[in-house]
Formats: structure tokens, C-alpha cells, sequence
């Protein structure tokens, strides 16, 4: 049966949204700008992800019973950065140091400098397929690990992501459990306007895949989803969030100027007093 | 040991490659052999029939194979993966860049038919550039195995190595040069011929029009040297400098473009350390097109007389 998280389980981890968020503020604003929006739109997975669901060991990265996890919008690294300084796997201090001169802490995600990321990403799309081997290689030697990949709305046009949408339910990658960012918003402006991608559940359903689409700021409902989907017996997870870009602070909010903006440190102190307040509310 | 007299292989080069794949998985228990719908042309369904579990053909998604590819290696397997040149090397180019060689992966790549040997598919088909992606790739091992007695080598380099590499690989019929059992090291160029007046520096399919046409020079006098550069990246730069002193002249040879292939990389070696006379042998910034493989040598000049004249070309320039 399913388990559902208790409202204080639930509270614990929108607060850890929230550091999270704030974390990701800050290492952005100490360089000026960044990848704020789609950043700030999956914290509340990163949160659920790495305080709840994975099976991870901060202190041995490399943990062979671990599950990964393939943040194949690698431009997004801020929060998965945050996420990991805060569950330890290396000094908040290197926060500071994103994407500055010699940093271990490059502006998109990378394996071989950053204790706890598994792939490296940059290039869209590309994400999918490694995270697809890996869960193939786990599979092949009967490994219970779990593999957790997360795509952008926008990053779904390249064809790439749908090569490996083929080949997921072909090897019946149901340790594979993916997720969609869709904030309805890329570098350029709307998705729609761009170029529309239409009913992603019916798209990643018709492939073959498991899919399933929630609020993606709702950690009760993602939660249950990914019970939902570890359940599967032969089929990968798409798990479609429907989010806000540059949720949390309200000047980007499900803008266009949410991507990348530029970060003064008098937008911080305002980002951050939203945030707090926030906090205070849970 | 080079043969007294080279002549063509008695079994095709893919078979070859499968027989080994299968030799090294016994030994290799990670070895995976993956493709994107081109088993069949690549003569590695029987690797399948053995080891259906460690065979992945993914269907025409060279992107997504190489992507997986790169996953598979950090679950600790060793993915050989296979398309045809122009393929693995300009449609998976990223990936190889990115989730391969960038990622510090460990991804086997074979690409097959390389330039002119892929005759009637004609120039769609046909890589004059494959390896020279590849040599700008850091990091990227890049090798042309000469005949079956180094491809067997480079196989088992490749499986106990890890690291990105690419292997280019020609289907069918090549020249056997080397005796079986000989011995190689990737990196080190052979010396097949010795010689005093001129060095050829050649690779794959030019390494025997390399051959005959030194012998076509020795009969009027020209002592040539023979280097095989089947390692084009890490490049034997010391042969290629005591080359330079010795012999005073340069022709390399290759099946591929010069721009960015073995004309340029043995370049850009013997301006930076002793520049003497050397000629281009290979495509000259041309495509493709189809034909037989004499056909094609013509066309695009790597006959055994392109290569005589290349050298007394280069000799009377000292």
C-alpha cells in the first residue's frame, strides 16, 4: 500500500524547499546572474528527492547501493548544487564559488568535479539517454537501485529525449523514473509560442512509458507518484510536473525574464524576505 | 613482423572483429556490444546469438546509443558500439563530446566503412572526416587498425583501456601486412620499411598503396621509409621527427581528408620541430560519391602512382 508522507514530513520538506531556494539565490547572486527560474521550479522535487525518496549516502557518493539521479537540464546545477551542500556532500562554502575562476562548482552539472552528481549535462537532451544506461547497466545485473531523471518542458524539443523514450519501455526500464519540468517557459519566451510540444502525458504514454502528471509544487502528490511508479513491474516513469518557473520569487514568477536573469543584491534581499516569509508559513 | 609479401586477407575484416569481440567477452564479463540496426551489415549477429544479454541494438538512434552507451560505462560495463563512420562520428558527434569523452566515460567507438571502402554507398556514406572529429575531441584515442593481425591488438587495447577511443573499420577486404602474433603498441607508429631518402607516413587502406609504391621507387633508386600511423591520436611524434632528420622529406597517406586528418596532424608536428618537404596524399576538401574502390583511388588520388609521384615530388624539394 501506498504510504503517504505525514503533514509534519510534508512541512519538513517545503522548508527544505525553501533553504534550497534560498541557497540557489544566493550562489546566483554572488556571481549576478544565472539560471533562476528553472532552478527555483524544482526545488520541491530536489527536496522530496534527496530528503525523502533516494537512497543516497552523503558521504560516500559513490555508494553502489545508491540511487542516481541525471539532472539532464544541467543549466539547473544552482539548486541541485544547494540541495547537495545541504545534505553534506561537500562545504556549503563552495556555494560562493559557482561558476567563479577554479570553482568545483561549474555553471551546469558535472560529475567529475561535484561529490553526488552522477552524470554530466549541458548539452539538452542528452541527459535522457545516459540516464536510460545507467538503468540499463543496474538492470542488467538485477541492481534494486532506482535511476531518477529530470527534463525540462523546453529541453523535450530536442529529439534526442524522444530516441530515449523509445528505447526506455523497449528495455523495460522500470527503475527509470523521469520527470518533466513543465513551466511552459524556455530561454526565448512561451513554449507554446516556440515551439509547442502539445499533451505531453498522451506523447510519453504512447511511447510506452508509465506517466502520470501532478503539481509539481504538491510534495504529497509527487510523493505518491513515485510510489505509483516504483509499482511499475516492467514499465519506465514519466512523472509530468506542472510548475512555475521562477516559483518563489514573485518579480520572475511564470515570466518570460525568468530563465536567466541578472540577480542584484537588492533583488536577493527581496527574494529572500519573500522566501522567509514563506518559510515562516509552513 | 611485416609479410614478405602482403596480399589480401582470407576472411573479412568484420568477421574478424566478431570472432574477437566474442574471444574478449569470455574474459571480459562486462563487455557489451551495442547498435544502431547495422548487426547484420556489420557481421555481428553471432556475438548476438551467444550473448543476447549483452547485446543492445538500439534501432537507427545513433544519439541515444551513444548516450546510453556512456550510462552503461559508469555502471562499470564496456560498450563497444557500432554505426557506420559518418554516423558515429558527425550525427553522434556531441554526444561522444559531451556525454562520452567530457563525462570521462568509457565508450568503445567502431565506426565502419571509412572513406573510399565504402564504395557503393556512395558519398552520403562515405567518412573523409570521421577521424578528424574525433582528433579534436580531447582526450579521444583514435586509431585505424591496418590489417586483422592488428585489429585482434587494438581489440583487446580497447576492451582493457578505459577511456574514450575510436577505431575506424573497414567491412570487408584489407591487405594483410602483419605476420600473426605480431606485436604493437597504440601510439607507437610501425616502422614497415626502412629507407633513407623520403618517409612515407601512411594509414588503413594506404599503408599497402604505401608498400607497392616504395617498391616502384626502389627499382629507380629511392630508398623509401615506411611508417604505419595507425595511431593517429596520441601521435608518434618522435617517429615522425627522426623521420624528418633521417629522410629530409615527408609523404603522408591517407584515406580521409588532409585538412583535418594524418597530412595535418604529421603537420603540424614536423613545422614545430624540423620542417622539411611533405606532400598530401588523400582527399583534397572533396565529397563522395560511389564507385569501386580502384575507382575511387583514382578519383581521389591515392593510387600507388599518386604516391610515387608524391615522393619524388617531395624528394626534389629538399
Amino acid at each position: 500500500m501506498s504510504q503517504m508522507l505525514s503533514e509534519e514530513k510534508v512541512k519538513e520538506l517545503k522548508r527544505f524547499s525553501k533553504k534550497i531556494q534560498m541557497e540557489t539565490m544566493k550562489t546566483i547572486c554572488e556571481i549576478g546572474m544565472g539560471h533562476v527560474g528553472g532552478s527555483l521550479s524544482i526545488s520541491d522535487l530536489l527536496a522530496l528527492l534527496y530528503d525523502q525518496e533516494m537512497k543516497i549516502d552523503p558521504k560516500n557518493p559513490k555508494w553502489e547501493e545508491r540511487d542516481w539521479l541525471v539532472l539532464s537540464k544541467g543549466h539547473c546545477a544552482p539548486a541541485l548544487y544547494s540541495t547537495l551542500a545541504l545534505k553534506g556532500y561537500f562545504p556549503m562554502e563552495w556555494l560562493m564559488t559557482v561558476n567563479k575562476n577554479n570553482t568545483n562548482l561549474p555553471s551546469h552539472a558535472d560529475r567529475l568535479k561535484v561529490p553526488g552528481v552522477d552524470m554530466t549535462t549541458g548539452s539538452l537532451g542528452q541527459g535522457s539517454s545516459a540516464a536510460a544506461g545507467i538503468a540499463l547497466g543496474l538492470k542488467m545485473e538485477d541492481k534494486p537501485n532506482y535511476v531518477y531523471l529530470i527534463l525540462g518542458d523546453g529541453e523535450c524539443q530536442e529529439g534526442q529525449v524522444w530516441e530515449a523514450a523509445l528505447f526506455a519501455p523497449q528495455h523495460k526500464l522500470n527503475h527509470l523514473i523521469a520527470f518533466v519540468d513543465l513551466n511552459r517557459l524556455q530561454l526565448d519566451g512561451f513554449t507554446d509560442d516556440i515551439c509547442a510540444m502539445g499533451d505531453m502525458e498522451a506523447k510519453f504514454t504512447d511511447f510506452g512509458w508509465y506517466t502520470q502528471g501532478v503539481n509539481g509544487h504538491d510534495i504529497q502528490a509527487i510523493h505518491m507518484a513515485i510510489e505509483n511508479a516504483k509499482r511499475q513491474p516492467e514499465k519506465p516513469s514519466m512523472i509530468i510536473l506542472h510548475t512555475i518557473k521562477g516559483n518563489g520569487w514573485s518579480e520572475i514568477a511564470g515570466k518570460t525574464n525568468s530563465h536567466a536573469p541578472t540577480v542584484s543584491k537588492e533583488q536577493l534581499a527581496q527574494a529572500l524576505a519573500e522566501m522567509e516569509e514563506a518559510y515562516a508559513q509552513i | 613482423m611485416v609479410m614478405k609479401e602482403i596480399r589480401p586477407e582470407s576472411q573479412e575484416m568484420r568477421a574478424a572483429f566478431c570472432e574477437t569481440l566474442m574471444e574478449l567477452a569470455e574474459e571480459y564479463k562486462d563487455l557489451i556490444v551495442m547498435d544502431a540496426d547495422l548487426m547484420g551489415a556489420m557481421g555481428t549477429k553471432p556475438f548476438q546469438a551467444k550473448y543476447p544479454e549483452r547485446t543492445v541494438d538500439c534501432g537507427i538512434q545513433e544519439a541515444n546509443m551513444i548516450g546510453v552507451a556512456a550510462g552503461l560505462s559508469l555502471t562499470g560495463k564496456i560498450p563497444f558500439a557500432h554505426t557506420f563512420g559518418p554516423f558515429m562520428s558527425r550525427r553522434a558527434c556531441d554526444q561522444i563530446f559531451l556525454s562520452g569523452a567530457y563525462a570521462k566515460a568509457n565508450v568503445k567507438l567502431i565506426g565502419s566503412d571509412p572513406g573510399i571502402t565504402a564504395q557503393t554507398n556512395g558519398g552520403t556514406h562515405m567518412p573523409f572526416e570521421d577521424m578528424g572529429i574525433m582528433r579534436g575531441t580531447p582526450e579521444m584515442t583514435v586509431i585505424e587498425p591496418t590489417d586483422i593481425t592488428m585489429l585482434k591488438y587494438v581489440l583487446r587495447y580497447m576492451a582493457g583501456h578505459y577511456g574514450m577511443q575510436y577505431m575506424r573499420l573497414v567491412r570487408k577486404q584489407c591487405m594483410k601486412i602483419y605476420e600473426d602474433g605480431t606485436e604493437f603498441e597504440v601510439g607507437k607508429a610501425v616502422t614497415v620499411r626502412d629507407g633513407k631518402d623520403v618517409t612515407i607516413i601512411a594509414s588503413g587502406f594506404c599503408v599497402g598503396q604505401a608498400i607497392k609504391a616504395a617498391d616502384v621507387l626502389e627499382k629507380e633508386g629511392i630508398q623509401a621509409r615506411i611508417l604505419d600511423m595507425f595511431t593517429w591520436k596520441p601521435l608518434d611524434e618522435d617517429a615522425i621527427i627522426k623521420a624528418a632528420k633521417e629522410t629530409g622529406a615527408i609523404v603522408s597517406a591517407e584515406n580521409h581528408t588532409v585538412t583535418t586528418g594524418l597530412g595535418a596532424a604529421v603537420s603540424e608536428t614536423v613545422v614545430k620541430n624540423c620542417p622539411v618537404p611533405m606532400e598530401l596524399i588523400g582527399i583534397q576538401d572533396r565529397f563522395g560519391q560511389v564507385g569501386t574502390l580502384d575507382f575511387l583511388a583514382e578519383q581521389y588520388h591515392l593510387t600507388v602512382e599518386d604516391i610515387v609521384e608524391a615522393a619524388k615530388k617531395a624528394i626534389a624539394r629538399k
